[in-house]
């Protein structure tokens, strides 16, 4: 619970750890992180970096939706862009906080509203089976990752957004530096720094309006700026949102629920049985496994929570993933269970910085699931799982399987 | 406040006064929707000659749903009848709206009610904010305001001015004892020409606007004559420069119901009875049925579910004015039923 300081208040000596939530170790496997700074209490500093965390559920949703206090145009990374110039331009809807946020904002989410995207479902269901057909034509044991999970959002989410066939496999490199720089300056970023500047122009390029098809996403929010909903310097800078934030994430957030899938086969038999679970199973792997990890904000004064006090200017680091497993909310966490309600998890945020085309994910993600269930009795891991280590995104870089049909 | 009343209903209000002491932190009991539907009067003030403000909270006293300048909400009253009333406090505030109303004495008696009998601590149902009229962005904007049309503008002009853009505004009426919110308009200086009917004629828009030129946005709000003026005096000005919203004369609309309705879910076979205190999530849960939803305050979308048959009530924040006539979906976490039964495709 947060509230404005209250001076007469006592406060408790913050917990401290001097854990590096973006360390190779934890990359890998942040789950006993996450339950230690739980325990900790719901206010944590982290020595590492001088930065407050939450991983209590209760906490991270009400830092969420509280943007009065908890801004976002100081940066939802480490960095801040009241002391630091950003790598790029800040975004319109992610960095940015009321009212300079509500256009872009207003704009995007008709876009990308669940009745807009009623004209693309059966096209993207028929997709999703002719890519499973081919897949499922010639091999019985594939690397889910490339074969799908990266296979189906390129397929489908660059066509959606209207931009040009060439370059296309820059998008999830780009994608990939975009969510490595919200941590701090470390190996990870490092590594994607020699290609920032082509990537970069490539993805500036393709937000321009001549660059664009004339009936897409992109096309639709060109035409709000020649309504004025949003000016011509806005249009190119929400086009390149669609572009960072819609690929790597339901990339990541369908690998996870391959994943699950895998290794919880009485949970694909329930899919199998019932395939309107398919948006409840995508729901429920973005709550166990939580594509987007963190996210910050920054305290726009000195902010009370629970017994602590985050001074105005400091950046929290909210771990989205330690909330989506709180014990304190979800009975037996750990569990990837279809029978569960996930709703309210905070794997795509939640208030008015929540994803944007978390629509357009769930459609996506559905669509390959559904598709699957159709035509694969059971699925197993057929080797050693892999992961991709980024700064904010868990991910996976290869998933072998194995699949046998009906 | 600007009431620009669409709809009068014919039954009492279908909120209940739901507060088991939730609390802000998490918000996932089951009638999260509810605390969000169902609000307060925590504050009643005359403001002028015939204008009060109404002040509104949850019961929980938890955030209320966000919004934007420009943004009004539906309140259902205690009397049966559904108005329109402009957003008119300050967003920051997360857990208070404020609405300007009006009596109309050629209305239909919902704002005779509001003035009349509405008290601190009575109860009235909420749908939305949803937004019409938004403020775009801009570096220059001429804002015009005709008697209770200043309601919407006022948060925007607050806007306007924390952004550093070049504004004006130019408001009129009837006499300066019926204009509202003079006193907090008086901080702008000399951007704001308080101009009443009795001491200045009529508003002199020409000279106002000035000549044409790009780049300006224009806000009006007020009665019919004025936005017709309005029309007319931006002729010449580039397009979608003119935004207007209208004041709507005090008409009847659909009922809300008040009491239990059925919803029978097509694919299950079951039949579920929703009362006043409940969601349609909640009943819907009660019979094992689980529709996936995420915010539970009819922000997000998530739920989304076909309607086969009957009329929802939509009280989300999602639906513009002109796709709330629909009949075909509704989000099921806050928005109810018009109809003694209702046909889902669950």
């Amino acid at each position: 619970m947060t509230a404005t300081l209250d001076a007469a208040l006592p406060t408790d000596p913050l917990p401290t750890d001097d854990v590096d939530p973006f360390s190779h170790e934890v990359l890998e496997d942040p789950l006993p992180m996450h339950a230690a700074l739980r325990e900790a209490g719901p206010l944590v500093h982290l020595t590492k970096y001088d930065l407050y965390a939450m991983a209590r559920y209760g906490e991270v949703h009400a830092a969420l939706v509280d943007w009065q206090q908890f801004q976002s145009a100081a940066g939802v990374g480490m960095s801040n862009f009241k002391k630091e110039k950003p790598w790029r331009p800040p975004s319109l809807l992610l960095e940015a906080d009321p009212p300079r946020h509500d256009a872009p904002r207003r704009v995007l989410q008709k876009v990308l509203s669940p009745r807009s995207l009623r004209r693309l479902r059966d096209g993207w269901l028929a997709d999703a089976d002719a890519l499973v057909d081919e897949v499922l034509a010639t091999q019985d044991e594939f690397d889910a990752v490339p074969v799908l999970a990266e296979a189906f959002p390129l397929r489908v989410f660059p066509d959606a957004v209207g931009i040009g066939t060439d370059g296309r496999d820059k998008l999830l490199p780009y994608g990939d530096h975009a969510f490595n720089a919200f941590g701090p300056a470390n190996d990870l970023v490092e590594k994607g720094a020699p290609r920032v500047a082509e990537l970069s122009t490539w993805v500036n390029a393709q937000c321009a309006r001549d660059a664009l098809t004339d009936n897409g996403f992109g096309a639709q929010i060109w035409a709000a700026s020649d309504r004025g909903d949003i000016t011509p310097e806005q249009a190119p800078l929400v086009v390149r949102s669609l572009l960072t934030a819609g690929v790597d994430t339901t990339v990541h957030g369908i690998s996870a629920v391959l994943y699950a899938m895998a290794t919880n086969p009485d949970q694909w038999q329930r899919l199998r049985e019932t395939p309107s679970l398919a948006r409840v199973a995508f729901d429920e792997a973005v709550r166990w496994e939580s594509p987007v990890q963190t996210f910050f904000r920054t305290a726009t004064t000195d902010v009370r929570v629970g017994n602590h006090v985050v001074p105005e200017g400091h950046k929290i680091l909210m771990f989205l993933a330690s909330a989506n497993r709180d014990p304190r909310r979800w009975t037996n966490p750990d569990a990837f269970d279809l029978s569960r309600d996930p709703s309210g998890h905070v794997g795509f945020g939640m208030g008015i910085h929540q994803c944007v085309g978390q629509h357009v994910a769930r459609l996506e993600a559905e669509a390959l699931m559904l598709a699957l269930a159709r035509r694969v009795r059971t699925l197993e891991l057929a080797g050693p799982t892999r992961r991709h280590h980024n700064n904010t995104l868990r991910a996976w870089e290869s998933i072998p399987l194995r699949v046998f049909l009906d | 406040m600007f009431s620009h009343p669409l709809r009068e209903c014919s039954v009492g209000h279908t909120g209940c006064a739901h507060d088991d002491g939730m609390t802000a932190t998490v918000p996932l009991a089951a009638s999260a929707g509810a605390d969000v539907a169902t609000l307060r009067v925590i504050g009643k003030t005359v403001v002028a000659e015939d204008v009060m403000t109404l002040e509104l909270a949850a019961p929980s006293g938890g955030r209320l749903r966000d919004w934007t300048p420009g943004s009004h909400i539906d309140l259902r009253l205690p009397n049966g009848m559904t108005r329109q009333y402009s957003l008119c406090g300050d967003r920051w505030d997360p857990t208070t709206y404020r609405v300007g109303v009006l009596r109309e004495p050629a209305g239909h008696g919902g704002s005779a009610f509001v003035h009349d009998e509405l008290s601190v601590g009575d109860v009235v149902g909420v749908a939305g904010p949803r937004n019409n009229f938004p403020l775009v962005p801009s570096d220059s904007y001429l804002f015009v305001a005709g008697g209770i049309g200043i309601t919407p503008l006022l948060p925007m002009i607050a806007q306007a001015d924390l952004l550093g853009a070049d504004w004006r505004l130019l408001y009129g009426g009837r006499r300066r004892a019926s204009m509202a919110f003079l006193d907090e308009l008086e901080a702008y200086g000399d951007r704001v020409l308080i101009r009443p009917q009795d001491e200045h004629g009529l508003l002199d828009l020409a000279g106002y606007l000035g000549e044409p030129r790009p780049g300006v946005r224009i806000y009006a709000c007020g009665p019919s004559p004025l936005l017709a003026a309005m029309e007319a005096g931006c002729a010449g000005w580039p397009a979608h420069t003119l935004r207007t919203e209208r004041f709507v004369a005090d008409e009847t609309g659909a009922a809300v119901r008040t009491t239990p309705f059925e919803v029978e879910l097509a694919r299950t076979g079951a039949t579920v009875t929703v009362t006043p205190d409940m969601t349609i999530l909640d009943a819907l849960g009660q019979v094992g049925v689980e529709v996936l939803t995420s915010c539970r305050r009819g922000v997000c979308g998530t739920c989304e579910t076909t309607v086969l048959a009957g009329r929802p009530d939509h009280r989300d924040a999602l639906l513009d004015d002109d796709e709330r006539d629909t009949a075909d979906f509704m989000y099921v976490c806050v928005s109810r039923c018009t109809t003694d039964r209702l046909v889902l495709d669950l």
